[in-house]
């Protein structure tokens, strides 16, 4: 039996850690004692020399997350949280800092860990936190010129309805109505009082350019001219709605930001209204191509909660075993999918992606029969999974014209882990791996060094190519990793092609693990796979705050989670690693051609879902 | 055109309509215009033009489309193209932000007529499961006008293609006889939707006029009572 | 040598180029494949590629497909209580609902002013719904399931895309055919083909007769 919570021995290297820094600064650390919490609280004008030590004393050397959370009517103060890591593995380091809501104002921690940039940015536009010391603090999923800052407990959005789901208009008097309708002009929305629409210019898309010198500035030492290239968002190679503003000097880039926010749908603020179990369908939706791994983190996270309380049963061994083959069948399609994309994005007129695109069909053909959706799987439940493997896969003729197709589910596996997919793999090997065109756009473009790549907070493949020998999966095992043999990829060069290589391999050691995962699946046939009493759709999970994090095909993806006992979370994050993958964008493209940095994005394998979430 | 003609042309229109028995098992050639028109809209429809544009998860269904299982190229409308002057149909393909509202506008009017939008997914059609967010717009047609809508969330690579069918038999019934029948086959160019706005929340501009009253009103309100819940019924 | 690795990439593409025509030869490059050649094309075993003909030749959707809800009345030929809804407007599937898409007026006796089992109306937006299924996962009664028809395509939202009752209800002979392993299951868990409360109803009346 697994437990997910982090066993003792990796538990005390972090309470040494904590008397240390409590010894080191008695004044301004204190544990955090509220039940269910974790971690330490830091005087906000100590906190960036705390930081400072936990980094170089205490070997804390990577900030995975960094988020706010706001305490109204709990204490009425905003708070910071950071989870830093060791690189070498272990239990996080949980500091906290808190400030006051109405000039809410905090040191920042980029000149510590520069991969708190975004996550800051994030913080400053959705709650409101002033970062002092921020190189360059403005809004990043919504546009300059919005109104408050919408993760606020007191805020409330267009068509607003009720505080928590359910909401009371649905049953038992519900009589449809479409919020838009009857709500037809956000009323919430509150304009200044002397806002007038016609001498009105939205500050929206000067902020984008503030930063970037814009306007003809020919130095006289150069024949080259600098200018501001907007790619996006609506762009061929921007795998959706990313866009990226850089500034060029002739075709060599200089700077570069990304400008995101296009697909910002809510998903913090929708969770936080949500149940527990209403998560995890809007989970599926975070990073679309691997939903039945972001299920498995969401349930991490949340299992980590509820075993604080009472009457808590951990997922049964079964429920294990189908949560890891998911997990990896998805690693597969995603690195498929993600080795495509990039082809496309240096050219290879989708051919490559077209041949991933086939084996997928095929995975999620096998997604379907189980889960019941292609794309969005919603099949973890807390304590195991929401149905079992069927017998066959087989549908029946419903509509005009269906072709029934019938296999045993087993023997479907078998061949797919054991001949096609291997076959597939080897296959892109082949016609890939030592092209010309691939090896000479791909290597030695984009470097990304090792100090770098750690400090800016990266994770998964774009980690692990520039030397870095982390994975959640054996850093801070979950599931059933342990029993489970493979190796952690690792590449030395940081550059695309190292990405891509550590892309194939890792296809190669997901293939290992399934190749372990087929006779366990055997042996616990017929073994429950959901642990405790069916059928509850409310659990009960304690007051307190968890971070549940796994090894997502794109990287690290956490989940933080505050519980007051209720039926909803009271906060709800996703650490999302596209989304902070996309922090070292800059320092990869910088001294690159502006035809590079399309590969550039394309290695870094981002999906919007989950960078605007 | 006498009445009885309309008459005509609306039954033509109307794909439920009974083929009259003398019609049946022969092609009838009542116009030329109409010869005109049937020819034309077989070429529109077997050669529309997507564009390249994928907003959020229906995109990747659409380029499973795309790929060879489903292959939208039998339909001819496998010239998926990146710039939007080249493009016949946009395809709404995923949840429109407030902040992408303005490009899917610019897009829209730099396309060349005809063009038809096909909204797929909860999302583009009417906010989806994503609807209460306070950077989501409810559906794409507050917008633009939209031709086709495939429920689903997302639709499979079929439910697009019976989208796909069913925007062909839309186009089959555009009469180049009738100019009420498509906005684009009357006088001069048709005006192009006015960019919406993004301050404080996103504003349309045809909606400016509620805007002021509705503000003065909002300010009142706030002052008076801050209760949601009442205000929301009394509006409801 | 320089130059080898794009050749092996053409080989790659030249090897599936040549076997799409394999496979087609063993069919006499008909247009129409026959049924049975369907699960071989669109396996694991296929080499080469092959398009599913969709409006000629559809990839029956799995048992466990979810699309749209839909509600599972009592058979039209039912002895007892033909077209009767299975749903007892307990309102749980709205409760578990995640965007909030169902909307339930629960059944009242016009007399006395009680609830009565039966919903009065029933709605689903499908704009909003996202083909979760936590509603028929939860639903006590099996009452509401998740559909297979998804050929929804339309031209107006404005009208078209609010499912009433009418709309939703489906025979629960539709249920057996679309899912039959699953109904079976169903139906053992609840101890028989009928509805939970004829079941109990039986069961009390054969209690009473003893």
């Amino acid at each position: 039996m697994t437990d997910q919570v982090p066993a003792a021995e990796n538990l005390s290297p972090t309470d040494e850690a904590l008397s240390v820094l409590q010894n080191q600064f008695p004044n301004a650390v204190r544990r955090d004692d509220r039940d269910g919490y974790s971690g330490i609280v830091v005087d906000p004008a100590r906190l960036v020399e705390v930081a400072t030590y936990a980094r170089d004393s205490l070997g804390y050397d990577y900030l995975s997350s960094a988020t706010a959370v706001d305490y109204l009517g709990k204490g009425d103060h905003l708070e910071m949280v950071y989870h830093a890591y060791r690189t070498t593995g272990g239990a996080a380091l949980v500091i906290k800092a808190q400030t006051d809501r109405e000039a809410a104002t905090l040191p920042s921690l980029t000149p510590v860990w520069p991969g708190a940039n975004f996550q800051e940015r994030e913080a400053y536009d959705l709650m409101g936190i002033r970062f002092e010391g921020h190189p360059n603090l403005k809004r990043i999923l919504l546009w300059e010129g919005f109104h408050g800052h919408p993760l606020r407990k007191d805020w409330k959005e267009p068509y607003y309805e009720q505080e928590q789901k359910p909401f009371d208009s649905r049953w038992p008097n519900g009589r449809v109505v479409r919020s838009e309708e009857h709500n037809p002009y956000g009323k919430n929305v509150q304009y200044p009082d002397d806002f007038d629409l016609d001498g009105y210019t939205s500050p929206a898309e000067a902020a984008v350019y503030e930063e970037m010198n814009l306007g003809v500035d020919i130095r006289s030492d150069l024949a080259t001219e600098r200018m501001v290239v907007s790619l996006g968002p609506q762009h061929p190679s921007t795998h959706g709605v990313f866009r990226m503003v850089a500034q060029i000097n002739g075709e060599t880039i200089q700077q570069l930001e990304p400008v995101m926010g296009y697909l910002h749908r809510n998903h913090e603020q929708i969770g936080e209204r949500n149940t527990f179990l209403q998560n995890m369908p809007f989970t599926d939706r975070l990073d679309y191509f691997c939903s039945l791994s972001n299920n498995l983190g969401y349930a991490i996270a949340v299992e980590q909660l509820m075993s604080l309380g009472a009457r808590y049963q951990p997922p049964t061994y079964r429920a294990e075993v189908l949560r890891v083959l998911m997990a990896e069948l998805t690693r597969i399609v995603n690195h498929m999918v993600a080795i495509g994309f990039l082809l496309n994005d240096l050219g290879a007129f989708f051919t490559p992606m077209m041949y991933a695109m086939i084996e997928r069909e095929l995975i999620l053909d096998f997604f379907e029969a189980v889960t019941g959706s292609r794309m969005m799987c919603n099949y973890m439940r807390f304590g195991g999974t929401a149905m079992d493997l069927p017998e066959r896969i087989r549908g029946e003729a419903n509509l005009v014209n269906d072709r029934v197709r019938d296999f045993n589910t087993m023997e479907f596996l078998r061949e797919l882990i054991l001949e096609r997919l291997p076959r597939a793999v080897d296959q892109i090997n082949e016609y890939l791996t030592t092209s010309e065109i691939v090896t000479n756009r791909c290597i030695g473009v984009g470097v990304l060094p090792r100090a770098d790549a750690i400090a800016l907070s990266t994770a998964g493949p774009v980690l692990r190519a520039s030397g870095v020998a982390y994975d959640v999966r054996r850093a801070e095992p979950y599931s059933i990793y342990p029993e489970l043999e493979f190796d952690v990829v690792v590449r030395d060069h940081g550059d695309i092609y190292d990405r891509y290589l550590v892309r194939i391999e890792e296809m190669i050691e997901s293939l290992k693990i399934l190749r372990q995962i087929l006779p366990k699946l055997e042996e616990t046939q017929g073994q429950p796979f959901f642990a405790g009493r069916g059928g509850i759709y409310s659990p009960r999970v304690p007051a307190g705050e968890s971070y549940g994090r796994v090894e997502n095909p794109k990287g690290e993806l956490g989940f933080y989670i505050v519980s007051d006992g209720g039926q909803n979370p009271w906060r709800y994050h996703v650490r999302a690693p596209s989304f902070i993958n996309l922090t070292a964008l800059e320092r990869m493209s910088k001294g690159y051609k502006i035809a590079d940095a399309v590969g550039i994005l394309g290695s870094i394998d981002i999906v919007l879902g989950e960078v605007d979430r | 055109m006498t009445d009885n003609g309309k008459d005509f042309l609306r039954e033509l229109h109307d794909p439920e309509a009974p083929v009259p028995p003398e019609l049946q098992s022969s092609v009838a050639v009542t116009s030329f215009g109409r010869l005109l028109s049937t020819v034309y809209n077989w070429g529109r429809r077997n050669s529309i033009w997507p564009m390249a544009f994928g907003l959020a998860c229906c995109a990747i269904e659409m380029i499973a489309t795309a790929a060879s299982r489903f292959d939208q190229s039998r339909f001819g409308m496998e010239v998926i193209r990146a710039s939007p002057r080249q493009a016949d149909l946009m395809i709404i393909s995923g949840t429109v932000t407030k902040k992408m509202v303005v490009p899917i506008v610019r897009l829209y009017n730099q396309m060349a007529e005809p063009k038809y939008v096909l909204a797929m997914g909860a999302c583009a059609i009417g906010g989806g499961p994503f609807k209460e967010g306070y950077n989501v717009v409810s559906g794409i047609d507050k917008y633009l006008p939209v031709d086709v809508y495939v429920p689903g969330c997302p639709p499979t690579p079929q439910a697009l293609l019976y989208g796909f069918i069913a925007l062909q038999k839309k186009i089959d019934q555009q009469m180049l006889t009738n100019p009420n029948s498509v906005p684009w086959y009357g006088r001069g160019p048709s005006e192009a939707v006015p960019l919406p706005i993004l301050g404080p929340d996103v504003i349309d501009p045809r909606q400016a006029h509620m805007l002021r009253r509705r503000a003065g009103a909002a300010g009142q309100e706030a002052a008076a009572s801050p209760a949601a819940e009442s205000d929301l019924e009394a509006e409801a | 040598m320089y130059g080898l690795g794009i050749w092996r990439g053409l080989r790659v593409t030249l090897k599936h180029f040549v076997n799409t025509y394999i496979e087609d030869v063993k069919w006499g490059f008909r247009r129409h494949i026959p049924a049975e050649a369907f699960p071989a094309r669109q396996g694991l075993d296929a080499r080469g590629v092959f398009t599913v003909e969709y409006p000629d030749e559809k990839l029956a959707v799995p048992e466990r497909f979810r699309f749209i809800p839909f509600l599972v009345v009592e058979n039209y030929d039912h002895p007892e209580r033909p077209g009767h809804d299975w749903c007892t407007s307990c309102g749980i599937c709205a409760k578990v609902c995640p965007p909030q898409c169902i909307w339930i007026v629960r059944g009242e006796d016009p007399e006395t002013g009680r609830p009565v089992p039966e919903p009065e109306e029933f709605y689903i937006d499908i704009d909003i719904c996202m083909n979760c299924g936590l509603c028929a996962e939860f639903c006590p009664f099996d009452a509401i399931k998740m559909d297979h028809d998804y050929e929804l395509a339309s031209y107006d939202r404005t009208t078209a895309h609010i499912f009433d009752k009418a709309r939703l209800s489906k025979e629960f002979r539709y249920w057996q055919a679309i899912a039959p392993t699953r109904a079976a299951e169903e139906a053992e868990a609840r101890g028989g083909w009928e509805h939970k409360d004829v079941l109990k109803a039986k069961a009390k009346a054969a209690k009473a007769s003893e």
